[in-house]
């Protein structure tokens, strides 16, 4: 087994120091070391998406990255987007337009679904599409998790229109 | 008077936990002093074990055990049993490690028990097997020529069971006199189900009380209690509780017992420690049992006026390696049975050789059966509809059971309770523009455009069942549901329910109609599902059972409530039970609103039996057996437009419509949702998704790298509707609509694919409609015709 490497990350604002093997994924150390649970594990190909937290504000499918990658680093999981009471318009998209049925690939749908919002706050319906298609889901056939964004986008806009 | 919540495209209650990160699902869970399992799985599809030496892995730090097959034997461990039989049918054991030989690709060889993940994959790579490989047979037809390998050595034609219904005289009869016949080869490609979660289970032993607790990604935890307490390691029933917390979907991949369910409780309690163990996606892609896999030759015949009078049907329905829990329903009962359709075909006949391969089992997949069905009845529909020079949907139109015909006995045993085949129909050409599209194909096509138009009507059987007549086709099962409806002392209400929500939306949808039923608010209502110590025995989630099944004995429960509530309100208020009635969310005496007692007041009263009737038991909870008379017969009408691309042979959907009936819509939100998954899957098989397997039983496609499923930019926005003819015979009127979707997508867009190219004079390709198979269909064809010029 090869030496332990010290990492220093921030996860949803919280500072966390710990020794991690060099092959440990963000993935794991997520869910194992943090006990966020919230970033499911769906493939091992890296294509399902279930993983995706952001890295300093960038989607990451976090199966594609090594923890000590995370070092120094600002991630936000699902946990950290929002909470009940608080929810992160993406959340309150997919409640309300009923964007998943299992719940297992919403975490990573949402967190990708967000960091388009970040990038493109109006996006087509081809553009979520297009930029949600490293995100499987079995359940849904996509229609409702399209309306959930769309719902965000609409959510997001207004909150900015306020703020001007 | 509260609102009315039946019919409400109510958000659901379960969303919170999962848009916020906090569901629990198995492999989330973590326990003191927990040990995690990974397998030592065959790379061979078919070979003899002559040894396994575990001393390198033992010897790896960290690693507790290594389990293997010939161990478990010892240890009194048996086969794991099918759930149906049929008569004649061979059910070869199918041990949780096999010690003999590996009959395919993942076949558990060995276990591996470590402290953790890491290290117990790392030392399951330091097992060292040493195979024979033997020769591998993965197509069923290849598997039933003489001299093919066997895959179980006392088995050596591969046969485990055929199996026919209907009358094969009339029906050959009437095709000898027929007007007109067709006759079609298909392959119903295999399926891989990918659930999104993979699956897991995480057991753990209570040495003081020789208990057991198994958390598992189950559909149904009770038929595993059952099957792992009676038949596989013989713990008293009573001693193992089976929970299945969230699960990330199902589509009955999770309904069978695996067999490292059994490992892990082995392990358990080998070691005195909880053992996990969770699938990475490529052991779920050669473990989780496999979908469809039929290799058919299909004919229909027809009279002069386009009357259908026969379809005769002969399949070879892969079984795979081993017979997991349903298998034997899925390619007879739930297929051959369905071969009327929502057509008048007075004689039908259907022969069914089911051979094991070296594959991966194969059992019920989202449809199970029916998609099948409907698939290979819509394309020779399509196909005789050209033949005839005919519109396919008037084709179609001809043949449905007319409304005045219910209910409707088929030739193959089943009784269709309900239906209007022909308003659904004629509601989704309405919505589609149907004239005015074939109108717009005709000036594409002279554009050298290609659009396509997929029509398919399908009926479903689903509501699984009446226990009775399951019984006597070979389920070991009965296939009743249980509610338990059980009202605390402060009014508020927790229903017990034996099927199990993986995504179906039960604790919203369910608590919507016990709100209604009990007027109550339905935030005072809690849907419990998924755990063998809290609720009555249940048979689980499966073949859209859980509404017109499941939600029926919940509202017969319920309704054993009001009734006892009547009883004490009637003592309460000084009247006879019989003047109570129950309105506006009071017990009051009819006629006098002012002598009313609150559901809150009645039920504390029923705790109390302070002031009580005499002959009434105290409590307020009530249980419910329910049994169906029949299937529910949930039907529609899909319509698919696609556009294929001649010069990259890509298939492009354009549109996708559906108007399905599935009697009064509890939730329409969700109920839309179970359509649009189910459409998503259909279209998956269509064009994309594809078990393959070579000659020597290797799976080619064995990631999401090489097995496609649908993409966000795969699918469109799905244009739906319904209609509401209500089932007859349970207490709301519900169908199940959890299948509907698959079951006609997969038809409809097959027929707009070949619609699409019927210009270039092909008639039928076998799916998935990958680019490079639409695209050499058409340069051969183009070839073809150059030559006939």
């Amino acid at each position: 087994m090869a030496e332990k490497v010290r990492i220093k990350l921030t996860v949803n604002g919280v500072v966390h120091g710990s020794e991690v093997e060099p092959r440990l994924l963000l993935v794991h150390y997520l869910r194992e070391h943090l006990g966020l649970t919230g970033t499911h594990v769906g493939c091992d190909t890296s294509q399902c998406g279930a993983c995706t937290v952001h890295v300093d504000g960038q989607a990451v499918k976090s199966c594609t990255m090594f923890a000590v990658q995370a070092d120094g680093a600002s991630v936000t999981t699902i946990e950290g987007l929002g909470s009940p009471g608080h929810l992160h318009p993406v959340q309150e998209g997919f409640w309300e337009m009923h964007g998943l049925q299992c719940g297992f690939c919403t975490p990573g749908m949402i967190m990708a679904a967000a960091d388009l919002l970040n990038k493109n706050p109006n996006p087509s319906e081809a553009e979520i599409r297009h930029a949600l298609e490293g995100n499987l889901c079995r359940c849904t056939g996509y229609h409702n998790i399209i309306r959930a964004v769309q719902y965000a986008a609409g959510k997001m806009a207004q909150r900015s229109a306020a703020d001007d | 008077m509260a609102e009315k919540l039946f019919g409400k495209a109510m958000k659901r209650v379960e969303d919170p936990r999962f848009i916020t990160g906090t569901g629990t699902y198995t492999d989330d869970m973590t326990l003191p002093g927990m040990a995690e399992a990974a397998m030592v799985r065959s790379p061979y599809a078919h070979a003899r074990i002559k040894k396994i030496d575990a001393s390198k892995a033992l010897a790896h730090p960290g690693v507790l055990a290594v389990i293997t097959g010939q161990e478990m034997k010892e240890a009194g461990i048996n086969s794991i049993p099918t759930g149906w039989l049929h008569p004649g049918i061979k059910t070869p054991p199918h041990y949780p490690i096999t010690f003999d030989k590996a009959r395919h690709v993942g076949d558990i060889v060995a276990a591996v028990v470590a402290e953790n993940r890491q290290i117990a994959e790392d030392a399951a790579q330091m097992v060292e097997v040493e195979y024979e490989p033997l020769p591998a047979v993965s197509l069923g037809s290849e598997a039933l020529k003489p001299g093919a390998p066997a895959v179980h050595d006392d088995i050596p034609d591969n046969i485990c069971f055929t199996w026919s219904i209907g009358d094969k005289e009339a029906v050959d009869k009437a095709f000898a006199s027929a007007h007109k016949t067709v006759k079609l080869k298909l392959r119903n490609n295999r399926l891989v189900p990918n659930a999104m979660e993979p699956r897991a289970s995480l057991a753990q032993y209570h040495k003081a009380s020789d208990e057991y607790t198994l958390w598992t990604t189950s559909q149904n935890p009770h038929i595993h209690r059952l099957l792992i307490a009676a038949f596989i390691m013989g713990i008293p029933e009573h001693k193992l509780r089976v929970i299945a917390p969230d699960v990330g979907g199902g589509f009955g991949s999770k309904i069978y017992q695996y067999p490292e369910e059994i490992i892990v409780l082995y392990a358990a309690k080998k070691l005195g420690r909880p053992v996990k163990w969770t699938a990475r996606r490529s052991e779920s892609f050669v473990t989780d049992s496999h979908g469809r896999d039929h290799e058919t030759v299909a004919e229909m015949a027809v009279d002069q006026n386009g009357k259908i009078t026969a379809v005769r049907v002969e399949t070879i329905a892969n079984m795979g390696a081993y017979l997991t829990t349903f298998a034997p329903a899925v390619p007879t009962y739930l297929y051959g049975c369905l071969l009327a359709g929502p057509y008048t075909t007075p004689h039908i006949y259907c022969h069914v050789t089911a051979p094991f391969t070296h594959t991966t089992p194969v059992d019920a997949y989202r449809g199970a059966g029916r998609p099948e069905a409907t698939y290979l009845l819509e394309r020779l529909a399509d196909v005789m509809a050209h033949e005839l020079d005919m519109d396919p949907v008037e084709f179609r139109r001809k043949n449905l059971i007319p409304p005045e015909a219910f209910p409707y006995q088929t030739p193959v045993a089943l009784q269709y309770d309900s239906g209007n085949y022909e308003a659904a129909l004629d509601k989704a050409l309405e919505m589609v523009g149907y004239q005015k599209l074939r109108q717009e194909q005709a000036e594409w096509r002279k554009q050298g455009r290609y659009m396509g138009i997929g029509v398919a009507t399908y009926i479903e059987a689903c509501g699984l069942a009446p226990s009775a007549l399951v019984g006597s086709l070979g389920a070991q099962a009965g296939q009743w549901e249980s509610a338990l409806v059980r009202v605390m002392p402060t009014g508020k209400v927790e229903v017990f329910t034996g099927t199990h929500s993986h995504g179906q939306g039960h604790e919203t949808a369910f608590a919507q109609v016990v709100a209604d039923e009990l007027q109550i608010p339905v935030e005072d209502v809690s849907i419990v599902h998924g755990d063998t110590g809290r609720m009555p025995y249940g048979w689980g989630s499966y073949g859209s059972r859980s509404a017109p099944t499941g939600l029926s004995a919940i509202v017969l429960a319920t309704r054993k409530i009001v009734d006892k509530a009547k009883r004490i309100a009637a003592h309460l208020l000084e009247a006879a039970p019989e003047d109570i009635v129950h309105e506006d969310g009071k017990f009051m005496v009819k006629g006098v609103p002012d002598k009313a007692k609150t559901f809150f007041e009645i039920a504390l009263q029923a705790h109390l039996a302070h002031n009580y009737p005499a002959d009434l038991e105290p409590g307020l909870e009530a249980t419910h057996f329910y049994d169906p008379k029949n299937f529910v017969y949930p039907f529609g009408t899909h319509i698919a437009v696609v556009e294929v691309d001649p010069e990259t042979g890509r298939v492009k959907l354009l549109r996708y419509l559906s108007v399905d009936d599935c009697g009064p819509v509890i939730n329409p939100l969700i109920a839309e949702g179970q359509v649009h998954g189910g459409i998503a899957q259909g279209l998956g098989q269509a064009l994309l998704e594809e078990a393959v397997y070579d000659a020597e039983g290797q799976i080619l496609s064995g990631n999401f790298l090489e097995y496609a499923i649908p993409r966000a930019d795969d699918l469109v926005q799905i244009e739906h509707d319904h209609t509401v003819t209500p089932c007859p015979h349970n207490p709301l009127g519900i169908k199940g609509i959890g299948e509907a979707g698959t079951i006609a997508s997969t038809a409809a867009v097959a027929n707009a694919v070949m619609d699409a190219l019927r210009p270039f004079g092909i008639v039928h390709l076998d799916m998935p409609y990958t680019p490079q198979k639409v695209w050499q269909a058409i340069h051969s064809a183009r070839k073809l015709g150059q030559a006939a010029d």
